[in-house]
């Protein structure tokens, strides 16, 4: 976290009142959205609301104690976080303080208030290397030079954004730190590698493109049936045990990003130590090296102070941005918008603000697009490309999805995957429900799967989506009359949707091999139940009676795909089996 | 200490008061009535000019002359291992007829957030003995597994049950037994059920390691928003700094989201969904959360929570927030009930979050997690196809629809239904759960590893099975 570098103090107020997380102060003289340190202890927070001589603040920390007539002081900067190496593989708070760093300070296990330290180490060395010469000319946004931050990610410096720009007198090369001076210009300007950017604030970019590219995500029915692009933006609402955030981790894990920034919003303290465990024994499956060298985290648990959760999703979208510039495809990854807009309702209520909808305040709308707003594939000033896909669970009330924070977020996102209570109980994993999710993606992505995967791809797809649309049907009449007085035909289509659920959507994120399905796979396996089907059907146009068909020992195989991982030869046997045992019925 | 006799309004649990002095948010307060008792509250809200406190006992008696003492500190449990065995009232005074208690220290009871970093992932097997919970939603130490309830039904006798029969096979194997404690948070619940509770602690001598805190139900509602946080900063004490391992069960949690509902209401607070307060999740957040483990650290905080669903609603504002805060939660079944099955635990809804880490080769057996899955999946078919019984009868269904009805039966007849005495080992309980499998067919199992259905099949039907000892 930084504020307060180049700061302006201005003069000094005292506390009014204090309520919960809100704190009122008189004779401060501050700018909206700036923050102050409040109380004796000079705990953080942010100013929200000025009227007349009293100014309202939230405050980022416990308030317990913080009496009226206490000191308030103001930084004169927004709330802004500290962009350079050292943000990968590192787990910050809401705020921007890295948690290591707090625990170390603090020498307990539990988080104590008015203790800050910066989001990135400033005492730490660097490897940097120019990318331009004296001479070159350099405006906002260009790359001066590179820096190995970790394993598998370059750092690219760049000019802050808000500079002038101009020609390059002198770039160093050598060891520094993130504070030292690397790169001179003839106006005088010094770049390091050290930017700060106040985070409700969207970085400046380039014009904004139709994104092109899925983001892969390894997840069949995500890849298959509901794609997102890269710079896309995408929801998971979904009741409690749903698994949202099992979801979530695998996204934050499989996902053919090059950055991950995952926001635990609001959410238990040991799904994120599951994180802090996990991830660097991950290796991405793209590069080998270790998950946690491409991934950022910020947690907020839910009992950590309620306007740093607030915050919390702008420190991710304004990290994510960053590395956006520098011309990486970053995902976004926050669990859950809920508690965001809960902490929007709390601090808002708080303020005795007019309530719209379910308490919420009216400008949720407004928020949240604004939010998601600043995901999208970019070219960027600087010459690169770039892209920031938000993926954001929602946690409805009740897994009720016309409440507010799924409705309007439903308005704003263009993938919808909705995460369903019947199939998390039947343990139908993940628990996406096929009937009332979307992508409007699909049709801008295909080209990119016909051309890497196999060309037809979208038929394929529009097979696997029409034969569950006919099962559901089917379903309702079957809930009448039972399977066996259906027609023939029907009854083997169901047979066959039962193996599109059972073997192909289902997928154990458990297990070893079966966590991660490449696209290929997915595509062969949609083919093999294909196969299944056209088969059975043959055979049953040529008169075999259908429980014979549905009887085969081959089929129930097809379950296994998903966990063998030699697959290739494993689904040809399999196909070929399907094909002898039922001709052989009729031939 | 400055006293005020400044009391400008009384407005339900809320007094007012005029100040010339800074006083602290959420300091204590004693306010002294006309005939010398002392009531204790807490500040809401700090201005300049005026306090606005929240009284824990009622405001009965309260007038414009009382005195009101500002105590210059916020509210702490005095800790101390002499506690183990000691029953409280709601706000943390013996009523036990016990010897004074000598704190250690002094604690707030706020609590602080453990920080993401410093927690130790829960992974150890707690072995409760009931086969709903150890094969089908485990139990792990650090966990936070709430029992939804409703009116009327034995929650009551699970909780009691699992605090009896809790232990760690591992440790037990070892032979180090660890140090095991029950912090008991009672919460507006009527004076017949803590009876029972306590009749139960008493005979099983279970009282000498559980420390007691009950706010009953004609106590007062505005102090039963300290009791749980009094008994989880014991709980913290005991665990974290002497390394207990601390089961805390807290009863009823509706009771206490009423009890801030009615604080709202009093503050004339912008209410949230069913007049509930908004900040409800983060309230609930600090107390459940203060569950967990801490790297480095010897001891446990696991809780049971328990509540009762308002018409058995799991969509209204209590279990549903708690539900998005905890680690999984236990349904306990109306109808199962009514079926006289002990305990009556519905499955399918139910969930443990941390099971995954908590169960296989090395913790329980290789087969658990498959076993649990498949038996997940076949339950839940068989309950679908009961409703088709109901449409087109036994007789138009297929013999694989049968199989699946026949396993439901059996599922609940001898899986979930064991009583409220019987202890089943973890071995015992898959054991029977294989017994179940077995009458379905082979191709069927499809969410097991071949090579655990190749060693646990039964393929006699006449093969008997190995029923757990009652004790």
């Amino acid at each position: 976290m930084s504020q307060a570098t180049h700061s302006d103090v201005r003069e000094d107020g005292v506390i009014e009142s204090v309520s919960g997380p809100v704190v009122t102060a008189t004779g401060l003289s501050a700018r909206m959205n700036d923050v102050v340190y409040v109380g004796s202890e000079g705990l953080m927070g942010e100013i929200i609301e000025i009227e007349g001589d009293l100014t309202t603040i939230q405050v980022y920390e416990e308030t317990s104690d913080v009496a009226p007539g206490e000191p308030v002081e103001s930084t004169g900067a927004p709330l802004s976080v500290d962009l350079g190496p050292g943000i990968l593989d590192n787990i910050y708070d809401g705020v921007q303080r890295p948690l290591e760093g707090l625990e170390e300070k603090m020498d307990s296990a539990f988080l104590d208030r008015g203790v800050d330290a910066p989001g990135i180490d400033i005492e730490k060395t660097w490897e940097f290397t120019p990318t331009v010469e004296d001479g070159d000319e350099v405006a906002a946004g260009d790359i001066v030079g590179t820096v190995p931050e970790t394993e598998s990610i370059e750092h690219k410096v760049m000019v802050p954004p808000d500079y002038d720009g101009g020609e390059v007198v002198d770039a160093k090369k050598g060891n520094f730190t993130v504070d030292e001076t690397v790169v001179e210009l003839d106006n005088g300007e010094e770049i390091t590698m050290h930017q700060e950017w106040p985070v409700r604030q969207a970085r400046p970019a380039g014009d904004k493109e139709t994104p092109t590219d899925p983001l892969v995500t390894g997840q069949r029915i995500l890849d298959g049936l509901f794609p997102v692009a890269k710079g896309g933006t995408a929801a998971i609402p979904g009741p409690f045990g749903s698994g949202k955030t099992v979801t979530q981790h695998q996204l934050a894990k499989w996902a053919d990003a090059d950055i991950v920034v995952y926001v635990g919003c609001g959410e238990r303290g040991n799904e994120m130590t599951e994180v802090i465990e996990d991830f660097p024994e991950l290796d991405d499956p793209k590069t080998g090296k270790p998950l946690m060298s491409r991934t950022s985290l910020i947690a907020n648990t839910s009992n950590m102070p309620v306007a740093a959760r607030e915050s919390s999703v702008y420190t991710g979208i304004t990290i994510a941005e960053y590395y956006r510039d520098m011309g990486y495809d970053v995902a976004l990854m926050a669990d859950s918008t809920s508690r965001w807009a809960e902490a929007l309702r709390e601090i808002s209520s708080r303020l005795e603000e007019m309530p719209g909808e379910e308490g919420y305040p009216a400008y949720l709308g407004a928020r949240l697009s604004e939010f998601y707003e600043r995901a999208g594939y970019y070219q960027n000033s600087n010459g690169t490309e770039g892209s920031v896909t938000v993926v954001g669970a929602v946690s409805p009330p009740g897994g009720d999805f016309s409440e507010p924070v799924t409705q309007n977020t439903l308005r704003i996102v263009k993938t919808f995957w909705a995460l369903d209570a019947d199939l998390a109980e039947r343990r139908h994993f993940p628990a996406i429900n096929w009937d009332e999710s979307y992508s409007l993606y699909r049709d801008q992505l295909d080209p990119w799967f016909t051309d890497a995967v196999a060309d037809d791809w979208p038929e394929i797809r529009q097979w696997v989506i029409d034969t569950l649309d006919e099962e559901s049907e089917l379903q309702e009449i079957v809930q009448l009359v039972g399977q066996d007085a259906l027609p023939a035909d029907q009854q083997l289509t169901l047979e066959v949707a039962r193996y599109i659920r059972e073997a192909y959507l289902q997928q154990n994120a458990l297990h070893d091999v079966d966590t991660y399905c490449e696209p290929a796979k997915t595509y062969r396996m949609m083919e093999a139940i294909k196969t299944l089907n056209d088969e059975a059907f043959d055979a049953l146009d040529a008169g075999v009676p259908v429980d014979e068909i549905t009887d085969i020992d081959a089929a129930p195989r097809l379950n296994r795909i998903g966990t063998t991982e030699g697959y290739e030869a494993f689904i040809e046997e399999i196909e070929a089996d399907i094909a002898e045992e039922l001709r052989g019925m009729y031939q | 200490m400055k006293e005020y006799q400044t009391i400008t309004e009384v407005s339900g649990p809320l007094v007012f008061v005029e100040t010339d002095e800074p006083v602290g948010y959420d300091e204590i307060v004693e306010i002294e009535t006309g005939d010398g008792e002392i009531r204790r509250g807490q500040v809401l809200e700090s201005t300049s000019d005026h306090v606005a406190i929240q009284v824990f006992e009622s405001t009965q008696g309260i007038d414009r002359e009382c005195s009101v003492r500002f105590l210059g500190e916020t509210m702490k449990m005095p800790v101390t291992e002499d506690l183990l065995g000691r029953v409280l009232d709601g706000t943390g005074q013996p009523i036990d007829d016990g010897p004074d208690i000598v704190p250690d220290e002094r604690q707030d009871i706020v609590g602080k957030a453990i920080n993401p970093v410093s927690r130790e992932y829960p992974r150890e097997f707690i072995q409760t003995g009931i086969s709903a919970i150890d094969g089908m939603n485990t139990l792990v130490r650090g966990q936070k597994l709430p029992l939804f309830s409703g009116s009327g039904l034995p929650h009551n006798e699970l909780a009691l049950q699992i605090a009896r029969q809790a232990e760690v096979p591992e440790e037990e194997e070892e032979g180090e037994e660890s140090e095991f404690a029950v912090v008991f948070a009672a919460m507006g619940i009527t004076a017949e059920e803590a009876n029972e509770f306590m009749d139960d602690f008493e005979r099983t001598g279970a009282l000498e390691r559980s420390v007691v805190f009950m706010n009953l139900a004609d106590d007062p509602a505005v102090e039963r928003t300290i009791t749980p946080r009094l008994a989880l900063t014991t709980a913290e004490y005991l665990a974290f700094e002497k390394g207990y391992h601390v089961l805390t069960i807290m009863t009823n949690m509706t009771n206490y989201c009423e009890a801030l509902r009615e604080i709202g209401a009093a503050r004339e607070e912008v209410p949230g969904r069913r007049g509930y307060p908004g900040y409800m999740y983060t309230d609930l957040a600090g107390l459940y959360e203060r569950a967990g483990r801490i790297e480095g650290v010897e001891g446990s905080i696991t809780q049971i929570p328990i509540l009762t669903m308002p018409s058995d609603d799991d969509t209204h504002p209590i279990p549903d927030l708690t539900g998005y805060i905890t680690e999984g939660q236990i349904y306990v079944n109306r109808d199962l009930n009514s079926q006289g099955v002990r305990p009556p635990i519905n499955v399918l809804p139910s969930l443990s979050r941390l099971m995954d880490e908590g169960i296989g080769e090395g913790l329980t057996r290789e087969d658990h997690g498959d076993v649990s899955d498949q038996m997940f999946a076949a339950y839940a078919e068989g309950e679908d196809l009961r409703d088709l019984v109901n449409i087109v009868g036994r007789e138009a269904l297929s013999e694989r629809d049968n199989k699946y009805l026949d396993f439901a039966d059996r599922f609940e007849s001898e899986f979930v239904d064991q009583g409220y005495n019987t202890d089943r080992t973890i071995d015992q309980t898959l054991d029977i759960a294989w017994d179940l499998l077995s009458d379905l067919p082979k191709e069927e199992l499809n969410r097991i590893g071949e090579e655990y259905i190749e060693e646990n099949y039964g393929d006699e039907e006449t093969e008997t099975s190995p029923e757990a000892t009652a004790d």
